[in-house]
């Protein structure tokens, strides 16, 4: 098992080397350098000291030995500075991440809290009215776009009844921290959760049908196990091996939706912070974000690869 | 961009069951959710399509006139579904967006498609090592946060809608690849392909003219997929500034001012249309995609 794990890190490697390259290159190749953010466009500069300033940025090198001497950096944990301001991309990143984290762990909760259950009922009571309900909800949650989504939830809880804040993290005056939080939380975490909980009903619902017909099932009864001992430990325990797939597929998505969530929640995470470094073409933090969400990526992947194996003792991993 | 593969639930064994545990409200609650949506949801992109290609003819205002005297006003005889900031006539941009909505997500899915097709063909026909590295390439490409990279090409690339087609389209093809490679796999030992080999086809005459042919079905339906996912993301971006620009209308950039509160608040002609028709659009592609599963699907076929 460790020894599987290290493989899969190591194969993580050039993953990230990847995508760090591809968005080095794509920002080098982006009009516009720092110098001509830095000066004042009204006062003139003689090329000569335009020059000295590359030359001391480091911005006449090609862009190759740029992206070593970034990577280097990188290794030793410095990402380097926000344009336009003092603050090391590493803390500006490293003070989003909480936020990021909160949101979508329990964004991921909420649809497996909600969409197995859902599942396992529907596969049980297939075809039942219920079953066809959730299916057509699942469709409705797959369909709607998640910021449209946010907004309707926003509008109808917190801006007609007034029972969840609009925006923001946490309310400093609030009397209970903890309790204020969480109402911050819930709109923008089952905004988020939606089209997740809908997949996970709907992958539920396949893999336990798909493991009620097998013959260890009918075996299991055959032998005399009461119902539920064959339902829950022969039948849930394989349809969770396929599930965990879909976990692990999910986790890409999960933080792509976040960048918009956030966005709109005025929730103070990594995703605000992309895009709003997008709009201020800030490259240094962009590729901070690019490195640390795709790490959060990989490692989160790692992580459910962990879990099937824990959960599928059938998998040997050499 | 997600795969939206969410609704492979349908097997032969469930349709047995189907058959033996039905009543006739079920039945009819099958076929309403089944078929009947599927219609339905052809019949709306059909008239969205229709009502796009006739923007000029039918758009009763040029969407991107300003009209200082009638901003922000509530649908009227005038102007059926108000105006906005500028005043502008909101439904003759909701159907001018709607040209820019359907047209990116058909080419962003056209380019997923095609790339999946031509990786998975050349990676399944191929085999040993060209598929073990092109399987691998799809490894990585899948576990790219892809908004990350989406955002960063569009921000260095500049939103125009060129570029929101072709980044959303060169990181959706993961899944077409699988299920072409899939396919391809199982096709390579059929007959008809010994058969041309021996007459001397070429690999690439194999590939596209008789094995392509017979893998095109579920290419269609995992096609049909990206175009609805393609236009969530379309419209997400746009949404968030990071598409589609202003003055040009689609349905996602039509949302962005209802961020701020008093618009969400007071003006909803200004929101709720442009998102309703996004979710009509996109159901309707997924409905219709699921039919189609349901009758392309040749391992459903005898039912």
């Amino acid at each position: 098992m460790l020894r599987y794990i290290v493989r899969r890190l190591l194969i993580s490697i050039p993953v990230l080397l990847g995508i760090t390259m591809i968005t080095f290159a794509a920002y080098n190749l982006a009009p516009g350098d720092p110098i001509s953010a830095m000066i004042d466009p009204s006062v003139p500069v003689a090329p000569e000291v335009l020059e000295k300033m590359k030359e001391d940025l480091g911005l006449n090198k090609p862009v190759y030995v740029r992206y070593v001497i970034w990577l280097k950096e990188a290794l030793r944990g410095n990402l380097g500075y926000a344009y336009n301001s003092s603050t090391p991309v590493l803390k500006k990143i490293g003070d989003r991440l909480p936020a990021t984290l909160a949101l979508t762990t329990s964004a991921m909760l909420l649809a497996i809290g909600l969409g197995v259950p859902l599942g396992v009922y529907s596969a049980l009571r297939q075809y039942s009215a219920l079953d066809y309900v959730l299916t057509f909800f699942a469709f409705v949650a797959v369909s709607i776009p998640a910021f449209f989504f946010a907004l309707g939830i926003i509008y109808i809880f917190s801006v007609r009844l007034g029972l969840f804040p609009v925006q923001g993290l946490r309310d400093p005056d609030a009397a209970n921290q903890v309790l204020d939080f969480l109402r911050h939380l819930a709109l923008p975490a089952t905004a988020l959760g939606l089209e997740r909980i809908a997949g996970f009903q709907r992958y539920t619902r396949s893999a336990v049908l798909e493991v009620l017909g097998q013959d260890y099932m009918t075996t299991a009864r055959a032998k005399g196990l009461p119902e539920r001992t064959v339902l829950w430990r022969h039948g849930f325990r394989n349809a969770l091996i396929s599930m965990i797939t879909i976990l692990s597929l999910n986790i890409p998505g999960l933080f792509g939706g976040a960048f918009v969530i956030e966005w709109i929640f005025s929730w103070p995470g990594m995703g605000q912070l992309a895009v709003s470094s997008v709009n201020m073409r800030d490259y240094p933090t962009l590729m901070g974000i690019a490195l640390i969400g795709s790490t959060l990526v990989l490692l989160s992947n790692l992580l459910a690869d962990i879990l099937y194996a824990i959960a599928d003792p059938r998998i040997r991993y050499t | 961009m997600n795969d939206r593969d969410d609704f492979q639930h349908l097997d032969e064994r469930e349709r047995r069951l189907l058959s033996s545990r039905d009543t006739p409200l079920k039945r009819s609650l099958r076929r309403f959710l089944r078929h009947r949506m599927a219609v339905i949801g052809a019949l709306v992109l059909l008239i969205l399509g229709l009502t796009s290609l006739g923007a000029p003819i039918i758009a009763p205002y040029d969407p991107a006139e300003v009209d200082v005297t009638a901003i922000k006003k509530p649908p009227s005889s005038a102007h059926l579904l108000g105006t906005d900031y500028a005043g502008r006539d909101v439904l003759s941009r909701l159907i001018w967006g709607g040209r820019v909505s359907l047209s990116v997500g058909l080419v962003a899915a056209g380019i997923a498609v095609a790339i999946g097709t031509v990786i998975g063909l050349i990676s399944g026909f191929s085999g040993r090592w060209v598929d073990f590295w092109l399987q691998r390439l799809t490894d990585v490409v899948m576990t790219i946060p892809t908004f990350i990279i989406v955002i960063t090409l569009v921000a260095v690339l500049g939103p125009s809608i060129f570029n929101i087609m072709f980044v959303i389209g060169i990181f959706g093809w993961t899944g077409t690849c699988r299920l072409v490679r899939g396919e391809t796999l199982s096709m390579r030992e059929r007959d008809f392909v010994m058969a041309s080999r021996c007459i001397g086809a070429s690999p690439l005459r194999i590939m596209f003219r008789h094995i392509l042919p017979n893998v095109i079905a579920p290419v269609i339906v995992a096609g049909t997929f990206l175009i609805a996912g393609a236009i969530l993301s379309e419209a997400g971006l746009s949404f968030l500034g990071l598409g589609v620009r202003m003055p040009t209308a689609t349905w996602g950039n039509m949302l962005t001012n209802a961020q701020s509160i008093t618009v969400l608040e007071s003006m909803p002609w200004l929101w709720l249309p442009p998102g309703l028709l996004i979710t009509a659009v996109v159901l309707s592609i997924n409905f219709l995609g699921d039919a189609l599963r349901d009758a392309l699907d040749p391992r459903l076929l005898n039912r």
